[in-house]
């Protein structure tokens, strides 16, 4: 009887084990089993390079070239923001902070690290839209900048806590042993724990970026939300994350601009994919290169 | 030898702390130019502790005090105007595991002194050469200086960072267990290699085999539990102790 | 010299990053905390919008939120830990553990909103199961699998292997030395990796603006298929749907600083009760 409950619980644990697998699978299946008929209106080349997003029009045009340029706009300016201010931060944790202010300062940021999107998005609304617009002399402050800079400062902990990480990792022999012979703490820094860490802070801003691109909420409300080609950073962008979100509600079931917006998910889902893929590469080099010494 | 050597370190009534805990006290201890000084006793009893204060490594240890003063030629090298980088560039260290960057093995033995300064190409691969030929490595990687130094093997690995301590020009080298991890081939070539290197630099070495202590020095302090129990030329530790306990310690009764 | 100028600029750098980083957090939280506060009161916690939005409070979308939290833990605690055992108990072979591995990180790098089309297509559609608590529960708790899973196979491996082996030279099973020793060993570990999840699904908007989530009800959701209010949605709704924005964006702020109390309360004890079980841990 007990061997019988030992295999019963062996094999569920089977089955739980695959359970994250089970569901990539199904989320993968399902996307682009739902993405499918528009690349049968919509050649999958003309919907990737297609300048021109009028889904309800008729005929309708499903060109998502200006929402993947939104994105990447978008995420652009917030990697400018969060990368230096995240690994300067980190920096300034590990080198820096004693350790009272270390021990203040590492909760603080993980705990903020936890403030919801929509938040941020709130904020990027009632406060810093408003100040662009009066900055710039905008007709709208909801804009590329504005989302950029709130996705920018959402993106901040995450950041500063994956180098952290990856800072903490560098084996401290190898600064001290920096330090004896005669190098100051800046070159030490410089010269051997940050090529040390480097492929796992490539890492974090990678996943930095990958994160961006999937952010919904945050451009949702403040990107502005025009469906055109690009030009600057003071203009309303619709990102593709903010196009499926605010049209899912409105797209009938089944329809062409249905399909459409799991088409957007499709393209989504493998951009972040290669990201993640990415930093998993990269990282796996950082284990790699200082895998001997761990 | 014989003919009193000069005193090129020396320690005065130092104690040291972590945090409240008292780990080293009162130690006074001369260490002779052209001389190896082995560091002897028990896991434990501090002597690691104390070889890095002579290069001011524990200056890292977030809530630790000195006690006492270190002389270095004559100079208390704890007085705030002293340039830490300037006292570890004159005083360098091997540490207990081999620590090469993961860089090649060039830019590892050229570090100290490409942080100095140099950057003459040429002026680096002599230094480096030179370094090496020192350590008696030079034979063996000569053809792949430019490979990443964690494929060497460790005793390579630990000769490497030797050669990387002397591209700096030091006066005094500090081993800290230096053939803890490696095995008895390696650990003797370590060993010749310590002993060629007397002639140039003034050595301390720290170690928990007594043989090689007995092997390599020409003094011996023998410390516990944080105290100076006994210092003095190897031979005279060994053979004839004056006290009890080293005596105990070195026929194997405790450690 | 020169190290040491290029020393001083660089910390210098860092230190500003620091300040730049804390006055921008800063400033978010206080401007919430100061304009939300004034609209905070018993009434608002206890009490229902009214006037199309533009009065009373969100007692239901709090009520809500808690609902789509509980569901979603009843999703991804069974299946997380079940998982952690499977990969820390289990030892299975080598590409299997590391096809497992690969799917957890690149679950937990899936965007929010593809999560909430999953949700629609397989659960609101295919299983006709509407728009519901139960679609959006379903939905959270695939999305917080992954940090759930991680944060189990921490505390599974925090617990010493040599009890595992004692355990099984006494002549325990396998599964009675998961269930007398490794379990009740990492029980508070996986607690916290549940309470972390919880701060986590709280805040999510964007998975269940198609699966559970609905601007106004009257009332309380009284089953599992009925649809809900939540407080990040209800966030969203008060700034972009109504009719009378000025009068919502006061709302908007109080509803912003309770779903941040909520949210950076549960984080803080989570956060809290890992830092002492490292500690316990000897890390």
């Amino acid at each position: 009887m007990n061997r019988y409950k030992e295999i019963f619980f062996h094999w569920l644990f089977v089955v739980l084990g695959f359970s994250a697998l089970a569901f990539l699978l199904a989320i993968t299946l399902l996307i682009f089993k739902e993405a499918l008929p528009i690349f049968k209106h919509t050649p999958f080349w003309a919907f990737i390079s297609g300048q021109f997003w009028y889904p309800t029009y008729e005929p309708p045009d499903f060109g998502i070239l200006p929402l993947i340029l939104a994105s990447f706009l978008v995420t652009l300016g917030a990697v400018v923001v969060a990368a230096p201010l995240g690994i300067g931060t980190a920096l300034y944790l590990t080198e820096l902070a004693g350790r009272r202010q270390r021990a203040f300062l590492k909760p603080l940021l993980e705990i903020l690290a936890g403030v919801p999107s929509v938040v941020y998005g709130f904020f990027g609304m009632v406060v810093l839209a408003p100040f662009f617009q009066k900055a710039f002399q905008l007709p709208t402050g909801l804009c590329a900048l504005t989302a950029s800079l709130t996705l920018g400062i959402m993106s901040i902990p995450f950041i500063c806590s994956l180098v952290e990480d990856a800072l903490s990792v560098v084996p401290r022999m190898f600064r001290e042993a920096s330090l004896a012979l005669g190098a100051n703490h800046w070159q030490t820094l410089t010269r051997v724990v940050i090529p040390a860490a480097g492929s796992g802070i490539s890492t974090a801003v990678i996943l930095g970026i990958s994160r961006s691109i999937g952010e919904t909420m945050t451009v949702l409300m403040v990107a502005g939300g025009a469906a055109v080609i690009p030009k600057s950073f003071l203009q309303p962008v619709r990102p593709m994350t903010a196009t499926i979100a605010a049209e899912m509600a409105e797209a009938p079931f089944g329809s062409a601009h249905y399909h459409a917006l799991f088409g957007i998910a499709a393209v989504l889902f493998v951009l972040t994919l290669i990201f993640n893929v990415l930093a998993e590469a990269v990282c796996q080099r950082f284990r790699q290169k200082l895998g001997s010494k761990l | 030898m014989e003919n009193k050597p000069s005193v090129r370190l020396q320690t005065i009534q130092v104690s040291f702390f972590y945090g409240e805990k008292k780990v080293l006290h009162n130690i006074s201890l001369d260490i002779y130019q052209n001389s190896v000084t082995a560091i002897i006793g028990p896991s434990g009893c501090g002597k690691s502790t104390f070889i890095r204060l002579l290069n001011r490594m524990n200056d890292l240890i977030p809530g630790s005090r000195l006690q006492g003063t270190i002389m270095l030629d004559g100079q208390d090298i704890y007085q705030p105007q002293v340039n830490v980088v300037e006292l570890r560039r004159k005083v360098g260290m091997v540490f207990q595991k081999p620590n090469p960057f993961p860089k090649s093995i060039f830019e590892n033995v050229a570090y100290g002194p490409v942080v100095k300064g140099t950057r003459d190409r040429l002026l680096l691969q002599n230094i480096v050469e030179q370094s090496l030929r020192k350590s008696a490595l030079w034979e063996e990687v000569k053809d792949r200086l430019y490979e990443n130094a964690l494929t060497l093997s460790g005793g390579q690995q630990q000769r490497l960072c030797i050669a990387r301590c002397l591209a700096v020009e030091p006066e005094v080298i500090l081993f800290d267990e230096p053939c803890a991890s490696l095995d008895p081939i390696a650990t003797q070539r370590i060993e010749e290699l310590i002993t060629e290197l007397k002639k140039e630099y003034t050595i301390v070495i720290v170690t928990h085999n007594m043989q090689q202590a007995a092997r390599v020095s020409d003094y011996t302090a023998f410390f516990w539990l944080g105290e100076l129990v006994e210092f003095g030329r190897t031979e005279k530790i060994f053979t004839v102790p004056e006290n009890k306990r080293t005596e105990e310690y070195l026929a194997g009764k405790f450690g | 010299m020169r190290p040491e100028i290029s020393q001083k600029i660089g910390f210098s750098l860092f230190k500003l990053s620091l300040f730049i980083t804390l006055f921008f957090l800063g400033t978010i939280l206080w401007f919430i905390a100061i304009r939300g506060y004034r609209v905070i009161s018993w009434e608002f916690l206890t009490t229902g919008p009214r006037e199309a939005m533009t009065e009373g409070g969100v007692a239901p979308a709090i009520i809500g939120t808690f609902y789509l939290v509980l569901g979603s833990l009843i999703i991804s605690g069974p299946l997380g830990v079940g998982c952690a055992i499977y990969l820390c108990e289990y030892n299975p072979p080598g590409p299997i553990a590391n096809i497992i591995k690969a799917s957890i990180n690149n679950l937990a790098g899936v965007p929010s909103v593809v999560f909430g089309l999953f949700g629609l297509g397989v659960f609101v559609k295919f299983f006709k199961f509407g728009v519901s608590l139960l679609s959006g529960s379903l939905t959270l708790g695939i999305l917080s699998l992954p940090l759930v899973i991680s944060s189990c196979q921490e505390a599974l491996l925090a617990v010493p292997h040599s009890w595992r082996e004692a355990s099984l030279a006494l002549g325990a099973s396998r599964l009675e030395t998961i269930k007398r020793v490794v379990l009740p060993a990492a029980f508070p570990g996986i607690l916290t990796g549940f309470i972390l999840s919880v701060g986590r699904v709280a805040g999510e908007t964007a998975p269940i603006m198609f699966t559970a989530a609905t601007f106004y009800m009257r009332g309380y959701p009284n089953s599992i298929f009925s649809e809900v209010m939540a407080l990040p949605y209800h966030l969203y709704a008060l700034m972009t749907e109504g009719i009378y924005p000025e009068k919502q964006v006061p709302i908007a702020y109080g509803c912003a600083l309770v779903l941040l109390i909520v949210v950076l309360s549960i984080s803080t004890v989570a956060i809290i009760l890992r830092h002492r079980y490292r500690i316990a841990h000897g890390e």
